[in-house]
């Protein structure tokens, strides 16, 4: 059937040839433009849809036009406090983050991050804690005089049915213009969303099975 | 060491590549002394699996000596242990509902990918199984490197003959777990599609569950006596119309539960079958599911389907209304073989299951790209293909003490 529904249309094709291609391309136009006052008509008349349960980064649409925002949850098998805990000390997240070299101290909630960037450049964050809640929430964002604009939230909850931890990450970002801005948004615009969930699933790794996993048959 | 590389499309090579070190502290190092060459390692022969790169080495079912144990590690040098080809973290959620082919920690993050955006969720490591799983060097080998060898190996006794507990490792495990996913009840029978190990643990599997009859499907005669030797009824399916039979043997009802031990790359000259044949030779992903198709319309209705043949892809022409129609259930999946290791070695020194029959051609692993051709090629008389390493001097690493 489907073969001769095909030789059917293309018989069809082969008798318009013989018509002037100015018609055909007058067809086409008008197609063209009565698809398009379709669609405009159709989504003029639609309703604005309530939003629904989903996380806001989850949308079709961003709902955010300042910043871009990316996010991942993750269960891990282990007690909320443990998981809070490792986050917490800064100085471990290089441990599950790859492309953070190092991160110091600098003052009372203040930390500097070193990030790696392509061709072997290091951009440098310095960051504030904004929300510490124990167990539950830890908030950070960039202070003013950073390469790039982020600020970061992680949540810790309770999974249903005794599974461990929800983590739940989110990151939005902003790159300022200039040439650190391009560099920034190269590495940046495509590359969170990955590295975000690359990340979790080393955290989720190291956390429940105490390393990380590898297929790599040597030591480097 | 010596090593079986994949190299391309029917192209496997025994080739000198550096040896595995401890790299993770759960880490052991086994010392191969058998391996085998598995049904599933044909579809990464033949290219049906996409996500093979050149060099890769081959191999997830082996056993062997343990070496060098990590810090983490439970093995202690000497062992003789033999090796799940699932690698699985014991931690996660999954294997602690004893899931472990499901384990969410085993592949590596960023070979992930793949298969989260092809199946919605990433699968978990295997031995020497393409980089969709997570690109691990595998058991065709001199020596392995077995991640988290605190939770897969199985100790055995040094007393047992390595052909003996060899197949712990994948087939009959999987054979296993394929009659346990046909959920039998007294008075049942289950018709297998496919005489190759899996098919033939599965039918000797069913026999020990209490199946009241087990009709195997194949058409290669030596493979055919197996199967009625291990006390199951026989259809050659080149002399004999399969669904016909089936609807006779079983008082017009049809078998209860189907077990396809085929997988991917059926066999048979339907058109179906041709169709699906061309179709895998321009791009891997395509499954040949004809084994498939005819079990689910053999099926009883309100009956079970057991799936432990291997597909990859996409299956045409699947009839999805005849599992919805007749109310099927289906039943899949790589097998979780730690969950069945204790038992089946339990019933292997009790004398109550028998895996050595199977074994048609031992050779050294220096011919290994020779048991791959004639597993491939002659399937009515090559089996099972055991390979031993060791038949030249390794590289590098001495006699180790204590062995």
């Amino acid at each position: 059937m489907a073969t001769m529904r095909h030789t059917d249309l293309r018989s069809d094709e082969e008798s318009y040839t013989g018509t002037s291609p100015a018609r055909l391309l007058t067809v086409a136009v008008l197609a063209a433009a009565g698809t398009y006052a379709a669609v405009r008509w159709s989504q003029a008349k639609e309703p604005r849809r309530p939003l629904d349960s989903a996380p806001d980064r989850t949308h079709s649409k961003p709902l955010r036009r300042d910043m871009t925002v990316v996010g991942r949850t993750v269960t891990i098998n282990r007690p909320r406090s443990e998981v809070y805990t490792f986050w917490r000390d800064f100085s471990n997240l290089p441990k599950f983050m790859e492309n953070i070299e190092k991160v110091a101290p600098t003052g009372p909630g203040r930390t500097v991050w070193n990030i790696r960037a392509p061709l072997g450049q290091t951009i440098e964050v310095e960051s504030e804690v904004v929300e510490d809640k124990p167990n539950e929430l830890i908030a950070w964002r960039s202070v003013p005089g950073s390469d790039i604009t982020t600020q970061g939230r992680v949540s810790f909850r309770d999974a249903p049915g005794g599974r461990g931890t929800e983590v739940e990450a989110e990151i939005a970002y902003s790159a300022p213009l200039g040439e650190i801005g391009r560099l920034i948004a190269l590495i940046f615009r495509r590359e969170p969303a990955i590295q975000s969930r690359y990340e979790l699933k080393r955290l989720k790794m190291l956390m429940e099975t105490g390393e990380i996993a590898t297929s790599r048959n040597q030591r480097q | 060491m010596r090593a079986l590389t994949w190299q391309g499309t029917r192209d496997v090579r025994v080739e000198t590549v550096p040896d595995p070190q401890l790299v993770n502290p759960r880490d052991a190092i086994i010392q191969v002394t058998a391996t085998a060459i598995c049904g599933s390692d044909l579809h990464l022969y033949d290219g049906v699996i996409p996500g093979m790169q050149a060099g890769d080495i081959l191999g997830h079912e082996f056993m062997g000596r343990v070496v060098e144990a990590g810090s983490g590690s439970t093995l202690k040098v000497g062992q003789k242990v033999v090796v799940p080809f699932t690698i699985s973290c014991g931690r996660c959620f999954f294997c602690g509902k004893q899931q472990f082919a499901a384990c969410d920690n085993s592949n590596p993050v960023e070979k992930q990918d793949a298969t989260e955006t092809l199946y919605g969720h990433a699968m978990s490591g295997v031995f020497g199984y393409s980089h969709m799983t997570g690109g691990y060097p595998g058991g065709q080998a001199e020596y392995v490197r077995v991640p988290f060898s605190d939770v897969g190996p199985i100790v055995v006794d040094d007393s047992i003959d390595d052909e003996k507990v060899l197949f712990l490792s994948d087939i009959l495990p999987t054979g296993w777990m394929a009659a346990e996913n046909a959920a039998l009840e007294p008075g049942d029978t289950v018709a297998v599609w496919g005489c190759g190990p899996v098919g033939l643990f599965a039918i000797q599997s069913a026999r020990l569950m209490g199946a009241e009859q087990v009709i195997a499907i194949d058409h290669h005669p030596h493979r055919l006596a197996l199967a009625r030797g291990l006390g199951a009824k026989v259809i050659d399916f080149e002399q004999t119309d399969v669904q016909e039979a089936l609807r006779e043997m079983t008082g017009g009802i049809g078998p209860d539960a189907v077990i396809d031990a085929v997988g991917m790359e059926a066999h048979g000259f339907t058109l179906d079958n041709v169709v699906d044949r061309m179709s895998q030779a321009v791009m891997p992903g395509i499954d040949r599911g004809h084994a498939l198709k005819e079990a689910i319309l053999a099926c009883r209705k309100g009956g079970r389907i057991s799936m432990p043949g291997v597909y990859g892809g996409y299956v045409a022409d699947f009839p999805l209304g005849a599992v919805m129609e007749k109310g099927l259930q289906l039943r899949t999946g790589q097998t979780h073989v730690q969950r069945y290791s204790r038992n089946l070695l339990q019933r292997i020194g009790e004398g109550e299951i028998d895996t050595t029959f199977l074994i048609s051609h031992r050779l050294p692993l220096e011919s290994a790209a020779e048991g791959y051709r004639n597993f491939g090629e002659k399937q009515n008389e090559w089996t099972k293909v055991v390979l031993k390493p060791g038949g030249r001097s390794t590289n590098g690493r001495g006699p180790q003490p204590g062995l």
